[in-house]
């Protein structure tokens, strides 16, 4: 039997979870919500994170553009996904919601704009 | 010019004001911006986990002032960037600047003030040592990372355990940047839990409790700091000094509310929160002058300032409407027993309109407590808390029957044992 103590981090509330795997059961106490359970889960078996940084813009008002995963990516992949966003210049206009890299290291999740920038 | 309602900032408050006020029937709005962009400080918040409760699903900062700045083009609600408001007075009269047509002035019929809040600086923390470059808040090392494309060093110490410094832990240890250490002088974080969980700990970065920097080094760049123990006084334990290298520290120790023009306009500020005293309707010790967001209080979440803003925005409207009522009730909150302050600090019944939601934050961290409110020495409402922080700003609710009800003019917010 192994336990392990972490902090939610799905809200704000940061509930403290403690995860008690037995036999390949895991079970969760702490939570005060699903999704409480479902990231404890998710963090003993396959850990994953949604990544922000930003890309560089030719051509725009600004230098550089904010972007996002999509959807959560591998944890153990944060600096692999650093790595293919830091190669990546876009052209200005970049809208909200503009796809910057298509299925990023085959994690089946794109990377996005979450900002505009306009042609200077 | 003359203007219906004016409102003084273009960030998440501001926006959410007059959405509200338009939404409420006044059309002549008019949003004044220093910076070149409306959103405020969101457009630097790259990172996620904005917007569950207005929302319901996580979203960056520029996501979430997006759908405000979305619907302000919508409802044709007139903004000016660029535009630096000098003088507000209390007849509302505002002097304002900008380059395109130089000094001008507006008489508004009600204005909300939203300027946001800054962040304190080294000078107010009067650490010894040399003046070299590489020493930044947070918040400017977050402008230049994530907007304006420059990184701001290699190796990297934090000051304080506030939000921005551990949202800048993770964002430059992500750019490449060696993050050495957290420090903060108390004995908990004053940022959120689950900021020290996906910032901190998922990249091995300490975190030092009862630490501060107590010299600094380097002639032209940073060359290190001295880092040391504080005893429960927050005073340094000769000897326990460390030297760390490096070139960049970041200060993230606390955040003012801006309220230079409400102090030009005469308006009451809280000694305690450094915002003006608000009520139920946001409005301050000026008659048709509101505010709401962070220059009223430093809020820890964007969703709660949407919901204070809403209330300004709904105030102006009312009181340009002449439907904002004065009656002679007002009940004064309080705050005691390790609640430090209550926002807002005044309400009158008649101007609630299902119930009040009031914000507060506690003097230190308490387990196992209630939040007992109380008028004329009898419990009004109690809540249990399992723990509460100075760090995570607390709320309650209480309805309008129950606030109608209250004889005394005091209500008391105050924590007890469980």
């Amino acid at each position: 039997m192994s336990k392990t103590n972490i902090t939610c981090i799905n809200c704000p509330m940061g509930c403290p979870l403690e995860i008690t795997m037995e036999n390949d059961i895991i079970s969760v106490i702490g939570n005060k919500c699903n999704k409480g359970k479902e990231y404890a889960i998710r963090e003993i078996t396959n850990p994953t994170r949604i990544v922000t940084s930003t890309v560089k813009v030719n051509g725009g008002e600004r230098p550089v553009v904010a972007i996002k995963t999509q959807d959560e990516i591998p944890k153990k992949l944060i600096f692999d996904v650093m790595k293919e966003i830091n190669k990546v210049t876009i052209n200005a206009p970049v809208n909200l919601g503009d796809i910057v890299i298509e299925n990023v290291l085959n994690t089946n999740v794109n990377v996005i704009a979450t900002a505009n920038d306009k042609v200077k | 010019m003359k203007r219906e309602l004016v409102i003084i900032g273009g960030g998440p408050a501001g926006l959410a004001a007059a959405v509200e006020a338009h939404n409420n029937g006044i059309n002549d709005i008019l949003i004044l911006e220093r910076d070149k962009n409306l959103g405020g400080i969101l457009q630097q918040c790259i990172h996620n986990g904005f917007g569950l409760h207005i929302f319901g699903e996580q979203l960056t900062g520029p996501e979430y002032s997006e759908r405000f700045i979305k619907k302000v083009n919508e409802l044709n609600i007139e903004y000016m960037l660029d535009t630096m408001v000098l003088n507000i007075d209390s007849s509302r009269k505002i002097t304002a600047l900008t380059p395109k047509t130089g000094v001008f002035e507006i008489e508004a019929g009600a204005v909300v003030l939203a300027m946001g809040c800054r962040e304190r600086t080294r000078g107010a923390l009067n650490i010894p040592g040399s003046r070299p470059s590489g020493i930044l808040t947070a918040g400017a090392a977050q402008r230049f990372v994530n907007m304006e494309g420059y990184m701001v060093g290699k190796k990297v110490v934090i000051l304080g355990s506030g939000d921005i410094g551990l949202i800048m832990a993770r964002r430059m240890t992500l750019e490449g940047a060696e993050v050495k250490m957290v420090l903060e002088i108390m004995p908990y974080s004053t940022g959120l839990k689950r900021n020290i969980a996906q910032c901190l700990v998922d990249y091995d970065i300490p975190l030092y409790f009862n630490h501060t920097v107590v010299n600094i080094h380097g002639k032209n760049r940073l060359e290190g700091v001295t880092v040391a123990e504080v005893d429960e006084y927050r005073k340094p334990i000769a000897g326990t000094e460390k030297y760390v290298e490096c070139d960049t520290l970041l200060l993230s120790v606390g955040l003012i509310p801006e309220n230079e023009l409400s102090k030009g306009a005469g308006i009451e500020i809280s000694g305690i929160t450094s915002g003006p005293v608000v009520d139920e309707s946001m409005q301050t010790s000026v008659e048709g002058i509101f505010a709401c967001g962070n220059v009223v209080h430093v809020h820890d979440l964007v969703d709660f300032v949407t919901q204070e803003s809403y209330l300004a925005g709904k105030g102006a409207a009312k009181f340009i409407k002449g439907e904002l009522s004065k009656s002679k009730k007002v009940i004064s909150t309080l705050g005691e027993n390790g609640i430090r302050y209550v926002v807002p600090q005044k309400i009158n019944p008649d101007n609630v309109d299902d119930s009040v939601n009031f914000f507060m934050r506690v003097d230190n961290v308490y387990k196992n407590v209630f939040i007992e409110v109380l008028s004329e020495g009898k419990t009004v409402l109690k809540v249990k808390r399992p723990v509460v922080s100075p760090g995570e700003m607390e709320n309650i609710k209480i309805k309008r029957e129950i606030l109608e009800n209250i004889n005394f003019n005091k209500l008391i917010f105050s924590l007890k044992e469980a």
